[in-house]
């Protein structure tokens, strides 16, 4: 077990590290350049080359990430010149470790920037989470249950129309009708829990959170009806009927237990996807976090700011697999770790 | 099934023209395929999908068509149906909706939107099929070797699908958009404002984030495939890897490759809109669904027509490509319980 876990962290290790090789030469070897973004408009060529000595764009990607990686273990200065540092200290900025870089347009560390988006996007990913689990693996075990029947068919159809209408689409349509048109719900404005309680946290989240959830629901629905019946119809269920046992305890202790487990995995894996920033409904609702973050720094040519997420967003799928894995192993007694 | 009964069927063959399945339903001597199309037929919802997706296809590839000979006018402007003083909003109910235009106007300019989506539908289904055949093609390719081969090249692929699923694919293609599209301007012939780099911009990176989960399902399939007869016996005849690849094993796929397919071609579609709303892909005046939608969606109150109707034309064809795609593979799946 221990063995296993360790294999499978240095592997996911070993997967940043390559992805971030991947995305220093995508981005820093494309024919953007970084420096000439960081400087401005009103930029002299000698401005130009100072940035990229400043923040070591005039080297080659492979120094560059060189002096990436140390950043995130060990902390780096913008710039790198002892001298500097002694005779002007307030020009050379810090970036403690982990440092994923500075970004010259937000004047501020990537580290820091991210961390403080991390609680928006968090919320809207548990909210939404908790609301296509819930809804999703309830209203597919109801599916199933009633096969063929107009619930099953109306469940069934409506999961596939909100899967349908783009997130977008329907992310505009909650704002404009529910929300401002005919003010069934607050216009949604994130409020942390600290400023605004738990309820002024959630009822500002409700309208991304369902729109994002909506998307997801569709899938869930119909996974969980197809699993569930596929767990209907095996040996053990006849025997656990056969035998006697309540319908309700058929159904939760031998029918859900089989079909859940591979909900797990996707579950898992559609967590972590969405806590690192569902772009799309937040540039809908104007929510700042990651996802807007993203798209905000892509279009001002932010490379630093965008490596920092792709790599953050990369290091939460690839923990949320290694997770899942091994919540797996806990759920289906068949699968032991070597 | 009895023996008798399949004798008396091979004794009697059914006289030239006459359909098999109208004799008797599902009887022996019919070949799988035969059996499913039979399945596929008689599954009323799968019909219908089928006739839409039909009906949109041959729309779309009629379109240019139609263009040429000036019946749909996705580009003519019509100044004079607009509302000046409400900022551009057709005149009448329902964004101008006349018999001329059957689906209103567009605001601002006054072009017929049922032409523009008309239109537009042919470059979306463009991009989504191309799209999904270099996907297949990658995922299809590499899922034989890796499933075939096993070993060090299946532990190499599989780590190339780990780390593709392991990047934020919306991010990434919005990151790379700038780069990239400017890399192909440079590369294909054409003129500054051609689509065409836009689209095969779009069209690569959505394949090339698309193959993982095609070669995994591949991949699955070839390990039990390779372990039959019929490869052993091409090997021991001395068939080379190639023809085994694509002469013994490829035949044995097409099933799940079809699946795959139907299944993600709605996903690229919806994936055209949303990538459109963010300003990836083709852009006006070129129309697609998804730079028609990126304006439309600012019209919810001012014209809901026009909010209304690309989205839910969007949502019908990606709807029909969904219960096609799962009709498709109920009928190919003999175990299918209906």
């Amino acid at each position: 077990m221990y063995a296993y876990v360790a294999r499978r962290m240095i592997t996911g290790v070993l997967m940043l590290i390559l992805m971030s090789m991947i995305t220093f030469v995508l981005f820093f070897a494309s024919p953007v350049d970084p420096g000439r973004f960081a400087c401005g408009k009103n930029c002299s060529p000698a401005l130009i080359k100072q940035v990229d000595k400043a923040f070591g764009y005039d080297k080659s990607v492979v120094v560059q990430w060189k002096d990436f990686a140390v950043g995130v273990f060990k902390g780096r200065q913008y710039p790198e010149d002892p001298s500097l540092r002694k005779s002007a200290p307030e020009l050379v900025s810090d970036c403690h470790a982990p440092c994923l870089g500075y970004s010259q347009v937000n004047l501020i560390n990537v580290t820091t920037e991210l961390k403080d988006k991390i609680p928006i996007s968090g919320s809207i990913a548990v909210a939404a989470f908790l609301m296509w689990i819930i809804g999703g693996v309830g209203l597919g075990t109801i599916a199933a249950l009633t096969k063929g029947s107009l619930i099953d068919r109306g469940l069934v159809g409506t999961s596939l129309v909100f899967y349908a209408f783009p997130t977008f689409w329907i992310g505009l349509f909650l704002l404009e009708f529910p929300a401002i048109k005919w003010g069934l719900v607050p216009i949604p404005n994130y409020i942390s829990i600290a400023d605004g309680g738990l309820w002024g946290w959630a009822s500002n989240l409700f309208l991304p959170a369902l729109t994002l959830a909506l998307f997801y629901m569709a899938g869930y629905v119909r996974m969980t009806r197809a699993f569930v019946l596929e767990s209907m119809s095996e040996d053990y269920l006849r025997t656990a009927k056969s035998k006697g046992l309540a319908p309700r305890k058929v159904l939760f202790k031998h029918t859900m237990r089989a079909a859940l487990t591979p909900i797990v995995t996707m579950a898992g894996l559609d967590l972590a996807s969405v806590l690192g920033g569902a772009v799309i409904t937040e540039t809908v609702f104007n929510y700042n976090g990651l996802g807007k973050l993203a798209v905000d720094s892509i279009a001002t040519f932010d490379l630093p700011t965008v490596v920092g997420l792709v790599l953050l967003l990369a290091a939460f799928v690839i923990v949320a697999n290694i997770v899942v894995d091994i919540l797996y192993a806990f759920i289906d007694p068949r699968v032991r770790l070597g | 099934m009895t023996q008798s009964e399949s004798q008396i069927e091979l004794l009697e063959p059914p006289p030239v023209g006459v359909v098999v399945e109208d004799k008797v339903a599902g009887v022996a001597g019919q070949s799988p395929t035969r059996l499913a199309l039979g399945r596929f037929r008689k599954d009323r919802l799968s019909m219908i999908a089928f006739v839409v997706v039909a009906f949109y296809v041959v729309a779309a590839i009629l379109a240019p068509i139609l263009v040429k000979f000036d019946v749909i006018h996705p580009t003519a402007l019509n100044p004079t149906l607009l509302n000046v003083d409400l900022g551009g909003v057709p005149n009448g109910a329902w964004g101008g909706m006349t018999w001329h235009h059957l689906l209103g106007l567009e605001p601002r300019t006054g072009t017929d939107l049922l032409s523009r989506l008309w239109y537009g539908m042919t470059f979306s289904l463009t991009i989504a099929l191309t799209a999904s055949v270099v996907a297949i093609v990658i995922g299809t390719v590499l899922g034989i070797i890796s499933g075939f081969s096993g070993g060090i090249v299946d532990a190499v692929i599989g780590r190339m699908v780990d780390v593709t699923l392991s990047f934020p694919q919306t991010l990434m293609l919005l990151a790379l958009s700038a780069t990239g599209v400017a890399l192909f301007a440079k590369i294909l012939p054409g003129s500054q404002s051609d689509p065409l780099p836009n689209a095969v911009y779009e069209v690569l990176l959505l394949g090339l984030f698309g193959w993982p989960g095609i070669a995994r399902l591949i991949r699955g399939q070839v390990l039990s495939i390779r372990e039959r007869e019929f490869v052993d016996a091409a090997r021991l005849l001395g068939a080379s890897r190639s023809r085994l690849y694509f002469k013994e094993i490829l035949p044995n796929l097409w099933a799940p490759v079809l699946v795959q397919f139907t299944l993600i071609m709605p996903a690229y579609i919806s994936a055209e809109a949303a990538l459109g709303y963010l300003g990836v892909g083709i852009h006006v005046p070129t129309p697609t669904i998804g730079n028609i939608l990126k304006d439309s969606v600012n019209y919810s109150q001012a014209d809901f027509g026009y909010f209304f109707f690309p989205a839910l034309l969007l949502a019908i064809i990606v709807v029909s490509f969904n219960l096609l795609g799962d009709g498709i593979g109920d009928a190919l799946d003999p175990k299918a319980d209906r």
